[in-house]
């Protein structure tokens, strides 16, 4: 996956509660066997219309959208179904951060291991990005930081292993490979 | 003092967390469905790596599956190329890697969670994980059970092992008993209510009290399988004599001196008097009616006697305008009874509804009555439509007027073709009712087996208690 260090865009925003994995990318478009192309998936039942034709009341088809790295959601994101789909589709899309003040356990998993930055944010912070669709933030995952458009700077919370993996691009699985010894010890003494 | 959760987590944990690094947990038994693995065998073909322990994994296959039978010509009716190019890979990936696999039309073939249990895999103690949310209905037994991502597939596939920070934990307290016509289907619906499909993010739910201990294994399977539905990655309820009971004969439980050891160890499980919880919530069982959902996340539930909330009464703003949002989609009148609300469609199945005692439920009412509208009843599994067959609750079903079909995942999701129309609306026995999830623009009711039943044979939303009495 590709390393995260700094993030700098405009924000697309969402103000939708409880943003569930069968709207981020609805079970129709899982009868894959690989993960390449799911951006065209991505909200699909909201993008488009039956006629396959966008949306144009939907909040990611106005022209200000376009090219952002940073989705800005309601509470709970990602709620619903273990999909890594639907990180996938984000990512492909041209996502790189996720803001909302709570984000699903697995979606976030998920979300780590793709390159997909999650950042939970208190209720005031989330108030003002929500008013102001479209405008700069910056994110510097180093200092865990995340820069307001008018310039206030918040922290936000990571662990930091899972720092280490987006910052340097690493997947878990070396890093659970490399424990083989240990795993192995374990079984044996059980 | 210990938590029943913290007992499993502690037996499992090879490596402890640090504050740089997660725990290391080993998985006892790793379930694997068709459309969340296919990518995690790419990865260990990609890296050169093999299964880790096959015998701890066990494959089937569910959610691409048709649930009508194989056709004259011997072909099972998939619903397109890449439903059947799925379910094949799955079969390709079993042989290379040496997994035990329940394909298509054998005899332990079923909906993932349905099938674990019933041969004997899913006991006591265990980790059990799954590519899929609904694995947190293991718990009932009294393992840690929870859904992960394909990457996390691929991890334990490799490894045996997950990389994990602790949960915290909430115990939700759940006194008297159920009364007639109420379901475990309907006090996870009110617990979820209750604790908002968010409330439990963070944490496993332990569901303890005299109504849970009065359940019997598929209604604690039913409740535990709905934790994800709060927001909780895994449910738990502490064994006892009735899970011992279930699970002995099984295939894969112990038998001989290993099965009275085995029990040995299980009694030990269930917390210690005074081990503390994160958090508690406690909920009257015997002021419960049965529960039915009116908008497009499992929270938004109310008593099937009651009305749809109005979103004036909202004070939040932004629950406000989900809430509004909700009964645009669902079509539905703010303060308004909803009994009586027109139901094009019901589904009785999936892995939170589609077991023996669901179906018996569901015939219960089905018996000598015909249905007014489209139903479709999938029992969860080949032993469950084996056993119901046995029993002729697939003869009252034929008769009543509805589908009896194959195992299934069917309409939960809808992706092999069971599905309704744009503007439909289906009481459903399933777990989420998403925009979308029974088909593009189709609207979902969830409901318990017997909530289902009764609109089958009304046309409408109606109280399954005084549909029986008629
Ligand atoms: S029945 Fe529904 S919820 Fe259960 S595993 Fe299948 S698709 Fe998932």
């Amino acid at each position: 996956m590709e390393p995260i260090r700094v993030v700098e865009s405009r924000t697309a925003v969402l103000p939708r509660e409880n943003v569930d994995t069968d709207q981020i990318i609805p079970a129709r478009f899982l009868k894959v066997t690989d993960k390449a192309g799911l951006g065209r998936a991505l909200f699909a039942d909201w993008r488009y219309g039956p006629d396959g034709a966008p949306r144009a009341d939907f909040e990611l088809n106005q022209p200000g959208a376009e090219g952002c790295a940073v989705l800005v959601a309601g509470d709970n994101f990602g709620c619903g179904s273990s999909r890594e789909h639907a990180p996938w589709a984000l990512v492909d899309f041209g996502f790189r951060a996720v803001i909302s003040t709570r984000i699903a356990d697995i979606f976030r998993s998920n979300a780590l291991k793709n390159g997909l930055l999650p950042i939970v944010v208190d209720a005031p912070t989330h108030a003002r990005l929500l008013a102001a669709p479209g405008a700069p933030v910056r994110i510097d995952l180093e200092a865990c930081t995340l820069t307001l458009p008018d310039g206030v700077v918040v922290t936000f919370p990571i662990d930091g292993f899972s720092r280490h993996c987006l910052m340097n691009g690493v997947d878990e699985l070396g890093f659970l490979l490399a424990r083989d010894a240990a795993i192995t010890t374990w079984e044996e003494g059980r | 003092m210990r938590t029943l959760f913290a007992k499993v987590w502690d037996g499992h944990v090879v490596t402890p967390e640090t504050v740089d690094t997660p725990a290391v947990l080993y998985v006892d038994l790793h379930l694997v469905h068709e459309v969340t693995s296919p990518q995690a065998f790419t990865v260990l073909r990609e890296r050169g790596l093999r299964v880790r322990r096959p015998e701890r994994t066990i494959a089937t296959m569910d959610h691409s599956t048709p649930t009508l039978p194989r056709g004259a010509d011997g072909r099972w009716p998939f619903a397109d190329s890449q439903a059947a190019a799925q379910v094949s890979q799955l079969e390709t990936n079993c042989a290379e890697f040496g997994i035990e696999l329940h394909a298509l039309g054998q005899e332990g073939q079923g909906i993932v969670h349905v099938v674990g249990p019933e041969m004997g895999a899913t006991q006591p103690g265990m980790t059990v994980v799954c590519g899929d949310s609904h694995t947190a209905t293991h718990g009932a037994f009294g393992a840690l059970a929870f859904g992960i991502g394909t990457s996390e597939v691929g991890h334990v596939l490799a490894t045996q092992c997950l990389l994990q920070r602790r949960p915290r934990t909430l115990a939700v307290n759940v006194d008297g008993r159920l009364g007639p016509g109420v379901s475990a289907k309907d006090l996870a619906l009110a617990i979820i209510a209750k604790l908002g499909v968010g409330g439990g993010t963070g944490h496993v739910i332990e569901y303890r009290g005299p109504a849970v201990r009065g359940l019997s294994m598929e209604a604690r399977m039913t409740l535990c399988n709905l934790s994800i539905e709060a927001g909780a990655r895994a449910g738990m309820v502490a064994p006892d004599d009735t899970t011992f009971q279930w699970l002995a004969g099984r295939r894969k439980a112990p038998t001989g001196a290993a099965w009275d050891a085995a029990v040995a160890t299980w009694r030990t499980l269930p917390g210690d008097p005074g081990a503390t919880f994160d958090r508690e919530i406690t909920i009257d069982a015997s002021t419960l009616e049965p529960m039915i959902t009116f908008g497009t996340n499992p929270g938004q539930a109310i008593p099937i006697g009651g009305r749809v909330p109005d979103p004036a009464d909202e004070a939040d703003p932004s629950a406000r305008g989900s809430l509004e949002r909700a009964l645009k989609y669902m079509g539905l009148q703010a303060g308004r009874p909803i009994l009586g609300t027109p139901v094009d469609v019901v589904f009785i199945g999936s892995c939170t509804n589609g077991r023996l005692e669901d179906l018996r439920e569901a015939a219960r009412v089905l018996r000598g009555r015909t249905v007014a509208i489209r139903t479709l009843v999938v029992p969860g599994s080949q032993a469950v439509k084996r056993a119901a067959e046995a029993e002729g609750i697939d003869r009252i079903v034929r008769d009543a007027g509805a589908e009896w079909r194959e195992p299934g995942c069917s309409m939960c999701i809808a992706m092999n073709g069971d599905r309704i129309q744009a503007g439909q609306t289906c009481v459903s026995t399933s777990n989420r009712n998403f925009e979308g999830r029974q088909g593009t623009g189709g609207r979902t009711l969830l409901a318990s087996p017997l909530t289902a039943a009764a609109a089958a044979v009304t046309g409408c939303v109606a109280d399954p208690r005084r549909v029986l009495e008629r």
